[in-house]
């Protein structure tokens, strides 16, 4: 018997656009609107419209024989919902069919684990929630950003009382084991570890179209026969990948739509066979084996581990000053700045950083809106000084009491309205704005100091104002 | 395989990138086992001229007696590379009042250039080679001369046109000559598919016949010791001429100043747009923080880099550009403009738009601030730098050799 878990991976970043040092203090928009939707409408249209509607068939016409599941980033949901609803539509009719199940991971495909479990474990809840009030369903299998994975976090994972988490199947964990087993962390008492058939999974994922592959062309065929050769040494063969590998990755021409839709069929011909989620697959079989991941092992590059994003001391400076943020952001109780600190935690900005094949003229992902590692750590700097700026604006002094704070917060927004075009610009976009007009009293007597600052603001920089490389650092000198 | 090579300067008598580039260049086919005869105009005072690798011939030195030489009084004083020649040529022009070019160019710079290719003449017919190879326009005619004399094939190179040099507004007779240059050649070689793209368009060249063989730098000698320096220091190095872009500098400096008022500028090198440069940073307000040195040469310029915390190079067009390589190898950061060749093949430095002012100031800004990207473009660039190496593109004038003479065998 084999069992075959397709699981796909949805994900989109808010990219940043260039934003300069002369942004600082004057402009608190971060993220590049026009590539963003560009970029979702294109991978929309690609590929998450036509592949939902081919697994949508696939389901139907196989009356659920056939069943995958899902991990969509909260921030891919929040691009899907502002450019391209259709999308959300399609997939809640594939929530709707039950044959389909939604992962969990950290709304902000972020890093969060390493840096700052507090932050980990209310990105994960809030994706928790994104997905019920979505696709009315529950997770129960957790999946780190880009499979993150060791025995602590499973450890971790387990401890917020997850069933099941996915890794990736690396040869140096496995040795001569088979990933088509369902293993358990050593750090562990029941959490499930679903692994990663990275041979099958990249077969499809990378080498598809390959026409110098020995196997080009691969056809469903084919592929089914290498399952069916898994049936007695293997139980539950995992074949995990991006979903943008169907039309985005793989081009509609390569014919991997075709392979999509006749692939569940040639693998069902197999009596032995047939598909299950990851959720299935834990409540169907047993733990085989132990697996003891010591250090983090991820699934990018040749390498399966974190070099991508924390490889260089640029991603090292860049991820630690983030996190080095982390209180002083979340205690100004501002919506609008605590969702950009978090929608700065996504992985792919540290991956726009790397530069480890960068010289050989390798462009290490798709969609990366930078010409090199290096711009894009300048923008990144920039708007983390930017941040800092708004947190000093914010604070009138570092130990007024969260009810003075919201009022500063208030009237500043409507001293913003008054004379700072861009706090006013920022004030207007904020939805939480209108529930705090009028009932706060006490804001008046504030008025004239923050009247003072917002015009500070408005008028910019000024000479002499800080840049640093250690942004965090200009926030503990304030304090001192 | 023998090549006949005319250049107009070589090192130690060079002024200019062209003079580096073909010394590295007969280095590399050296390796690959080509002979070149290299022939230059003529050398100044004593100097030793004998070179390891290339038979060097100095025109200047020989004696045929068939050929007749007339005295010329001429303002270039000294061999220069092509751009520093329009330099002199302009100057001179100035001060000559507005009389038509033509009878201003005829009397120096063109009677030498004439001069210099009806020796090559003479010397192609007393050499035994394979394929004659020509670089940069004040060559073409000694090239054209020199096919037309042996019918060997000829192969031209070009490392600047006349677009480049003069900011679009180019010299009727010195395109004329890159013109005529291109059409009698069997092939041409460019420095950069920047440059590649300037012949193609502007002299009515055919796409097949251009091939892109980028400029390469070796460094034997290790890079001179760091010179420790805690001041933020921005340079400009490069002739002060509207083909480097100075005042995009001096307007990015501005921006910084408004900043960042402790940043020093650097502005070292000399040419004709000099004085309005100085004047350009009085204008701006920007006086007291823009340091202008004068022409540098030898050790002066690795100090120049050393001392800097970023190179600037925001040339309107450069067909390649060596110096970011120099500037990386002494361990300075790079910022240098989209538009030139070496942008095409370097990874390890910040590129802007010459005339992205914003951006440009911005990076300054990034690269004086932020210490990590500094020790990042400093580590990555230096071990990039340092795998350059000639024999690759040698390896590639080689198979154009090849190739023309293939067909030039195959035609009879």
């Amino acid at each position: 018997m084999v069992s075959v878990c397709f699981y796909f991976q949805v994900h989109q970043p808010f990219r940043l656009r260039k934003y300069q040092v002369f942004d600082i203090g004057r402009n608190h928009d971060y993220f590049d609107e026009a590539k963003n939707r560009q970029i979702a409408e294109k991978v929309a249209n690609k590929c998450y419209l036509p592949a939902n509607r081919i697994i949508l068939d696939l389901i139907k016409n196989t009356k659920g024989r056939f069943r995958c599941a899902y991990s969509i980033t909260g921030v891919a949901l929040e691009q899907f919902e502002r450019y391209t609803p259709e999308v959300i539509e399609s997939f809640k009719e594939l929530a709707k069919t039950g044959c389909v199940e939604f992962l969990s991971e950290t709304y902000y495909h972020s890093l969060s684990y390493i840096y700052s479990k507090e932050d980990f474990r209310r990105q994960v809840e809030m994706h928790k929630d994104k997905i019920k009030k979505l696709f009315s369903q529950t997770p129960t299998v957790f999946r780190n950003t880009e499979l993150v994975f060791n025995n602590e976090l499973a450890n971790y994972v387990e401890g917020m009382g997850y069933k099941g988490i996915i890794a990736e199947g690396a040869d140096h964990i496995l040795g001569w084991r088979s990933p088509n087993f369902l293993y358990r962390a050593v750090t562990t008492k029941k959490i499930k570890v679903l692994l990663k058939n990275y041979k099958l999974s990249d077969d499809i994922a990378f080498r598809f179209s390959n026409k110098g592959w020995e196997e080009w062309p691969l056809t469903s065929e084919k592929f089914a026969q290498w399952v069916n050769s898994a049936n007695g040494n293997g139980e539950v063969l995992n074949l995990f990948m991006d979903y943008e590998t169907l039309g985005e990755h793989q081009w509609e021409d390569t014919g991997i739509f075709d392979f999509l839709k006749q692939l569940p069929w040639e693998i069902l011909r197999h009596p032995d066979n047939d598909f299950v989620t990851p959720t299935e697959a834990i409540k169907r079989y047993d733990v085989r084996g132990e697996v003891d991941m010591h250090s983090f092992v991820s699934w990018a590059d040749i390498e399966r581990d974190l070099s991508a994003w924390i490889g260089n001391s640029m991603q090292k400076n860049a991820l630690k000053e983030l996190y080095q943020l982390e209180s002083d952001v979340l205690s100004t109780g501002e919506s609008k700045l605590i969702e950009d600190w978090r929608k700065l935690q996504t992985s792919d900005h540290f991956y726009y950083m790397c530069t480890k094949w960068f010289a050989d003229g390798d462009v290490h992902r798709y969609f990366n809106p930078y010409d090199s590692p290096y711009d894009s750590f300048i923008a990144f700097m920039n708007i983390l000084n930017d941040i800092v700026f708004r947190i000093r604006d914010i604070e009138p002094s570092a130990c007024s009491g969260p009810k003075q704070k919201e009022a500063d917060y208030n009237a500043r927004k409507r001293a913003g309205r008054d004379y700072g075009e861009n706090t006013a610009k920022d004030a207007g976009k904020d939805d939480d704005t209108s529930k705090y007009d009028g009932k706060d009293d006490d804001a008046g007597s504030y008025d004239s100091k923050t009247r003072a600052k917002a015009t500070l603001s408005a008028t910019g920089q000024g000479k002499g104002f800080l840049i640093s490389e250690t942004p965090s650092r200009l926030l503990a000198e304030k304090k001192r | 395989m023998k090549v006949l090579m005319f250049g107009w300067e070589f090192p130690p008598f060079n002024m200019g990138g062209l003079g580096t580039a073909c010394h590295g260049l007969t280095k590399g086919l050296c390796n690959q086992d080509i002979d070149v005869t290299f022939v230059l105009p003529k050398v100044v005072g004593n100097a030793d001229i004998t070179s390891s690798h290339v038979n060097l011939i100095v025109a200047e030195n020989i004696n045929i007696r068939s050929l007749k030489l007339r005295a010329v009084d001429s303002p270039i004083c000294e061999y220069v590379d092509s751009a520093s020649y329009s330099d002199a040529v302009r100057n001179c022009l100035e001060q000559s009042g507005k009389t038509s070019q033509g009878s201003v160019y005829g009397k120096n710079l063109f009677e030498e250039v004439r001069r210099f290719a009806e020796k090559c003449r003479l010397i192609a017919m007393h050499e035994d080679f394979d394929v004659i190879h020509a670089h940069d326009w004040m060559t073409y005619w000694a090239g054209k001369k020199a096919k037309e004399a042996t019918g060997k094939p000829l192969v031209v190179h070009i490392h600047a046109t006349e677009f480049d040099r003069t900011g679009d507004h180019p010299n009727q007779l010195i395109y004329d000559i890159e013109r005529e240059g291109f059409h009698a050649a069997d092939k041409i070689i460019a420095v950069s598919n920047l440059t590649r793209n300037r012949v193609i368009q502007h002299y009515g060249v055919h796409p097949d016949k251009v091939t892109v063989v980028h400029n390469a730098v070796e460094f034997t000698t290790p890079p001179p010791d760091a010179i420790k320096n805690d001041d933020k220091v921005v340079l400009f190095l490069g002739r002060i001429t509207i083909q480097k872009g100075p005042e995009y500098f001096l307007h990015a400096a501005k921006k910084v100043l408004e900043v960042d008022d402790s940043v020093k500028f650097v502005v070292a090198g000399s040419g004709d747009m000099e004085p309005y440069i100085v004047e350009l940073a009085a204008n701006l307000g920007i006086s007291r923080n823009v340091l202008f040195t004068g022409f540098l040469r030898g050790s002066d310029i690795d100090r120049a880099y050393r001392m800097a915390s970023l190179y600037v190079m925001p040339s309107v067009s450069e067909p390649f550009g060596i110096t970011p390589l120099e500037a990386m190898r002494n361990n300075t950061p790079c910022l240098i403009s989209k538009n030139s060749g070496v942008s095409e093949v370097v990874s390890h430095c910040l590129k802007a738009d010459f005339w992205d002012i914003d951006m440009m100031s911005n990076m300054m800004l990034a690269t004086l601030n932020y210490k990590t990207l500094h020790q990042s473009l400093q580590e990555n660039g230096k071990r990039e730098v340092y795998s350059f190496n000639w024999n690759e593109p040698a390896a590639k004038c080689v198979s154009v050799y090849r190739d023309v003479l293939n067909r030039h065998y195959n035609n009879r």
